[in-house]
């Protein structure tokens, strides 16, 4: 059986992309961009930066947020998810 | 500490503003409204004679032992069922009240063998201690008269005993069953000189009665009728140790009692916070795993997985595991490392694999188990609240008055949180069930449920939305709440979303499968029946649309005011032991302890400069997408701790590819578990009962874990991690986990006071921990939410990708049963196994009837991604059209049928949707004849130089 991790990261682009969809288009280009910019380990971003093909397979807020990222922005923060405690600080957690 | 009971006030404390003082045996005390005399006389140190009265159940009244004389009152009366009253002068010893408990005792000892020198409790035995305490001397009746005395004992169960002939019929038993643990499996059969305690029917007997071996019983029976096996092989224990449980994340303590260095039994500490004082079956019994033979005591290496294992010193195991990983990552770079930390293992042994993952393997690629649990309540709640955790304490149930259990089984899966949800439900709080399967909660004796939501698999966003549909259409939003404390213009875009029409519970009952009216029904009793309560589990997160539905729980919580207060709140009941501290601990491959993302350079230079290294700013891999990269080539080496990925993972062949495509996978654990067959170093792990450290339950309550026997590997995991880490030139030297954990208070601002001294001093904490909070917070957001707003976010419906079609027409959807953990590594290695011998599909009577199955008859389970064969089991518990079934053998490898697909935001897998078809068949897949080859032929170990060889089970 074969194993294809740059369809896996296509579907995972573009789930992320679907459930935020909601935020309006603008917002949620920047808001995947700034999860797939937050999560993402650098292989797996090179590898869809890399895929020349996206325009025809990922959805449009999904391309251009990889588009985005490819171009070497690293959106502020978009949603509490990706709020991250400082140094010093306590409250925020995402426990497993 | 010497060996002795807890003690007892034989009747359960009161909670009262209002305070009582009164006079016993010529002493003032000061107690609540509404105590027992006899708790009175206990909180000063008296003794009132007692059998049937015990401090964790209510009074009954009727062993007439504890009688008392009260001035000014008639008669002698039972000082367990008599409030005190202020004023009262009572007096507990008078030559009157002797002759009256001496008679009483001459009774039950005149039906009592005198056996008590080759008794099993001699020494431990109320009725032994309280004939001793009232002075008898002599039996006038005899002994010759009628007795129960020939009565055979009931062995079924295979941890506990029970000797009819020593029973004094004081129902200690059968009230523990029914007050404590909620079964009603016991009861008091026959009238008079008849009556016996009776475990179900008249044919059953402990096993096949609906008893779940809780131990409640057997830790309430004052005499040696019920009693562990363990003691009568071993004898009375000598000391005892509290210590916490290392099965699921309700975290109870137990008193470990030992003889040396063996353990005789474990009984549940009544001081626990989080189980007060009660167990079941897994963590009360079933720790024989610890000593089962399939334990690998020593180092085990092999060139290649087609050898055979060979026994090596821990040096040559070291040295083997270090010179591969400066190999690789001298050919490969440090981004083909990695390493899985354990939820199962202690906060300090997980903080150390992501510290060696991290500062030694020098890469973020670092993840724990909590990926395929709970990642999306961490994103949901962090979304809306602000901050993840769970909201309450368990304690908080006996303050709601609705509870709505969504995709959780708590029965099964935290059957000792589940008591007191059934506790509190008998008292009559109300129950909403959501689940695509009748689970025991739906209809338990004395529980029914008022409304159970039996949805399709992978529609919870929608029946969410739905009721959320319901609740703002028909008015019922807490309007006053929202306003205070969220932000108004983002509840009213979620309102308008929610209150269109294609969110309706008549339009979703298409999809959901759930009649319109019942979702109606349990939206208005959730909105409006006082304090509502959301309990959820594995069947919220495990889906593609987890975080999507954590947050729609979260939004429902919000808009109906139900967070902030005792009783009320969103609590995710967590899976493994210390699955909430392996994610505090940093064991997430984006971010830190204390949830400071890997970019924020501040963060890192605190760690760099402790550690002494320079640490990678990019998130690492994910475990899914670490198996994706060994199968590309650029992930070589994998480090797993107390976790076995291939039979706990989705979609094993995607698992077993990964992990064959690399060069080097070092598994950490008490079995050769099945990651194993693709090892090439194994590293002996040692059991809770071997280690000092820490284990944070759900309610995030740090407790300590206490070495009470050496590991009999030689290494406790957090030494073995540091065996490893200074082979690879780290230059750790800790002696002692007190000194890891004041590290992680050094560098983690939320556990910043947290010490091993005061954890012992306090028996345990509720993080956070530090200045502004010294005493934990057991409520979280009762002022307002902890950061700011309560954020309203919209969730879109976005169906999974895995449908049911014409080939594959079923939903599987999976679960766990009360008496196996996780993968079964444990409990499959005890005597649990007698409850739950293998993984049973569970099938409607309809779908069973149109395959011409029945139960017992073995069928083949195929999805897309695999297939496999188990036995069917036919029941109405599951909806036409849908099948369940366990994963904690790998004889069945349930996950060979699960897909890739996942959770949108957190990659969590989605165990609980996958389309099948069952057919008859008779006998095993292919996979699974290769599998169990495979399993064979790689658990071999080469027992001497001429390389004979000898399977490990």
């Amino acid at each position: 059986m074969s194993f294809d991790t740059l369809a896996t990261l296509r579907r995972m682009a573009n789930d992320i992309a679907r459930n935020l969809e909601a935020m309006g288009h603008d917002k949620a280009v920047l808001a995947v961009a700034d999860h797939i910019d937050k999560f993402w380990d650098p292989r797996m971003k090179r590898a869809i930066f890399a895929d020349d093909e996206r325009f025809g397979v990922l959805t449009p807020i999904a391309a251009e947020a990889i588009d985005h990222l490819a171009g070497g922005a690293h959106p502020e923060s978009q949603t509490r998810a990706t709020e991250f405690n400082t140094a010093d600080e306590i409250g925020h957690s995402d426990a497993g | 500490m010497g060996f002795e009971r807890q003690a007892d006030f034989g009747t359960p404390e009161v909670s009262s503003d209002q305070m009582v003082t009164l006079t016993i045996d010529g002493r003032a005390v000061t107690v609540p409204a509404g105590t027992s005399v006899m708790r009175a006389a206990a909180e000063i140190g008296g003794q009132i004679p007692k059998l049937c009265a015990t401090d964790n159940m209510q009074a009954f009244g009727s062993c007439r032992l504890c009688l008392v004389e009260i001035d000014g009152a008639k008669g002698t009366p039972a000082s367990c069922t008599t409030p005190v009253m202020p004023g009262m002068n009572v007096h507990t010893q008078t030559p009157r009240l002797e002759k009256l408990r001496r008679g009483v005792m001459e009774l039950y000892i005149s039906d009592h063998p005198l056996d008590c020198l080759t008794c099993s409790a001699n020494n431990d035995c109320e009725l032994q201690e309280q004939a001793a305490a009232v002075g008898l001397r002599d039996v006038r009746y005899g002994y010759e008269g009628d007795n129960h005395l020939g009565l055979t004992t009931d062995h079924s169960n295979p941890y506990f005993d029970f000797d009819p002939s020593k029973c004094i019929v004081c129902s200690r038993c059968v009230r523990a069953c029914d007050e404590v643990q909620g079964t009603f499996a016991l009861t008091i059969d026959g009238r008079g000189f008849a009556s016996m305690v009776s475990a179900g029917q008249d044919h059953d007997n402990f096993l096949s009665s609906e008893c779940v071996s809780c131990g409640a019983c057997v830790q309430a029976c004052p005499t040696a009728t019920l009693q562990e096996k363990s003691v009568k092989a071993i004898g009375l224990p000598e000391r005892a140790v509290v210590t916490t449980c290392a099965y699921c994340g309700v975290g109870c303590t137990f008193r470990a009692e030992m003889r040396g260095e063996q353990l005789v039994r474990m009984v549940p500490w009544k001081d626990g916070k989080a189980n007060r004082g009660h167990s079941c079956v897994k963590g009360r019994f079933a720790y024989g795993y610890a000593n089962h033979r399939d334990r690998i005591l020593n180092p085990m290496i092999r060139e290649s997985i087609d050898q055979p294992w060979r026994e090596v010193s821990w040096d040559e195991a070291l040295q083997f595991s270090a010179d591969r990983i400066n190999a690789i990552k001298a050919a490969h770079g440090p981004q083909a490392l990695g390493g899985i930390t354990s939820s199962r293992c202690t906060n300090e042994e997980t903080f150390l694999v992501q510290k060696l993952v991290r500062a030694t393997f020098g890469t973020n690629n670092v993840d724990t188990c909590a990926r395929v649990c709970h990642s999306p309540t961490g994103y949901g709640l962090k979304t809306t609240f602000g901050t993840s955790a769970g909201t309450q304490d368990f304690d908080s149930v006996m303050d709601a008055d609705v509870m709505l259990v969504i995709g959780a089984n708590p029965t099964d899966a935290h059957p000792v949180f589940a008591s007191r949800m059934k506790r509190r439900l008998r008292q009559g709080a109300k129950l909403i069930v959501i689940d695509p399967r009748r689970i025991d909660l739906v209809r338990t004796p004395h529980i029914e449920a008022e409304y159970h939501l039996p949805l399709q698999p992978g529609t919870n966003v929608a029946v969410l939305t739905s009721l959320a549909h319901v609740i703002v259409t028909e008015g019922l939003a807490n309007e006053a709440f929202i306003r205070e404390r969220c932000d108004w213009d983002e509840y009213q875009d979620w309102a308008r979303f929610v209150a269109e029409e294609r969110h309706s519970p008549e339009f979703l009952e298409a999809v959901t499968r759930v009649p319109a009216q019942t979702v109606r029904a349990a939206a208005r009793l959730y909105a409006t029946g006082g304090n509502g309560a959301i309990y959820y589990g594995l069947g919220v997160t495990e889906h593609s649309q987890g975080s999507s539905a954590v947050i729609a729980i979260a939004n429902l919580a919000m808009c109906t005011g139900n967070i902030g207060r005792p009783g009320v709140g969103v609590n995710p009941l967590r899976g493994q032991n210390n699955v909430q501290g392996s994610c505090d601990m940093g064991s997430f491959p984006h971010e830190l302890s204390g949830y400071r993302h890997i970019s924020d350079g501040e963060t890192r230079a605190l760690f760099e400069q402790d550690w002494g290294v320079t640490l990678d700013d990019q998130p690492g891999l994910r475990i899914p997408n670490m198996f994706d990269a060994a199968i590309d080539g650029t992930f070589k080496a994998l480090y797993v701790q107390g976790e076995d990925i291939l039979q706990s993972d989705p979609n094993t062949r995607h698992v077993s590819a990964g992990l064959s495509a690399m060069e080097l996978v070092i598994v950490h654990d008490l079995f050769l578990n099945e990651t194993a067959n693709y090892a090439h170093v194994f590293l002996p792990g040692s059991t809770f009962l071997e280690k000092d450290g820490t284990f944070t339950n759900a309610e995030r309550r740090i407790q300590p874990v206490r070495q009470v026997m050496e590991p009999a590997n030689g290494y406790a995991d957090w030494e073995v991690t540091q065996l490893l880490a200074n082979a690879l030139g780290a230059g750790w030297a800790y002696t002692h986990p007190s000194q890891i954990i004041d590290e992680i208070a050094r560098l983690t601002p939320s556990f910043a006071g947290l010490s091993w001294e005061r954890l012992l001093a306090t028996g345990s904490v509720q993080w956070p921990v530090n200045e502004a909070h010294p005493e934990g917070s057991p409520v979280m957001h009762v002022e307002g939410f902890v950061r700011g707003k309560g954020k309203f976010v919209v969730t879109e419906y976005i169906p999974t990708d895995e449908k049911a079609g014409p080939r594959y027409p079923l939903l599987l959807t999976t679960g766990r049963i009360l008496s196996q953990y996780n993968v079964g590594a444990q409990t499959r290695r005890t005597h649990n196994v007698m409850w739950h011998e293998e993984d049973l599909l569970e099938m409607h009577p309809a779908d069973a009837e149109n395959r011409g199955l029945k139960s017992g008859d073995f069928a083949r389970l195929t999805s897309r991604t695999g297939e496999t064969t188990l036995r069917v089991l036919v029941t109405d518990r599951v909806a036409p059209g849908v099948v369940y079934t366990t994963f904690h053998h790998p004889a069945t490898q349930a996950n060979v049928v699960t897909t890739d697909f996942s959770d949108w935001a957190t990659n969590c897998p989605e165990y609980k949707v996958t389309a099948v078809q069952v057919m008859p068949s008779n006998g095993p897949s292919e996979w699974q004849a290769d599998y169990t080859e495979l399993t064979e032929r790689s658990r071999r170990i080469a027992t001497d130089a001429a390389g004979a060889m000898e399977p490990a089970e």
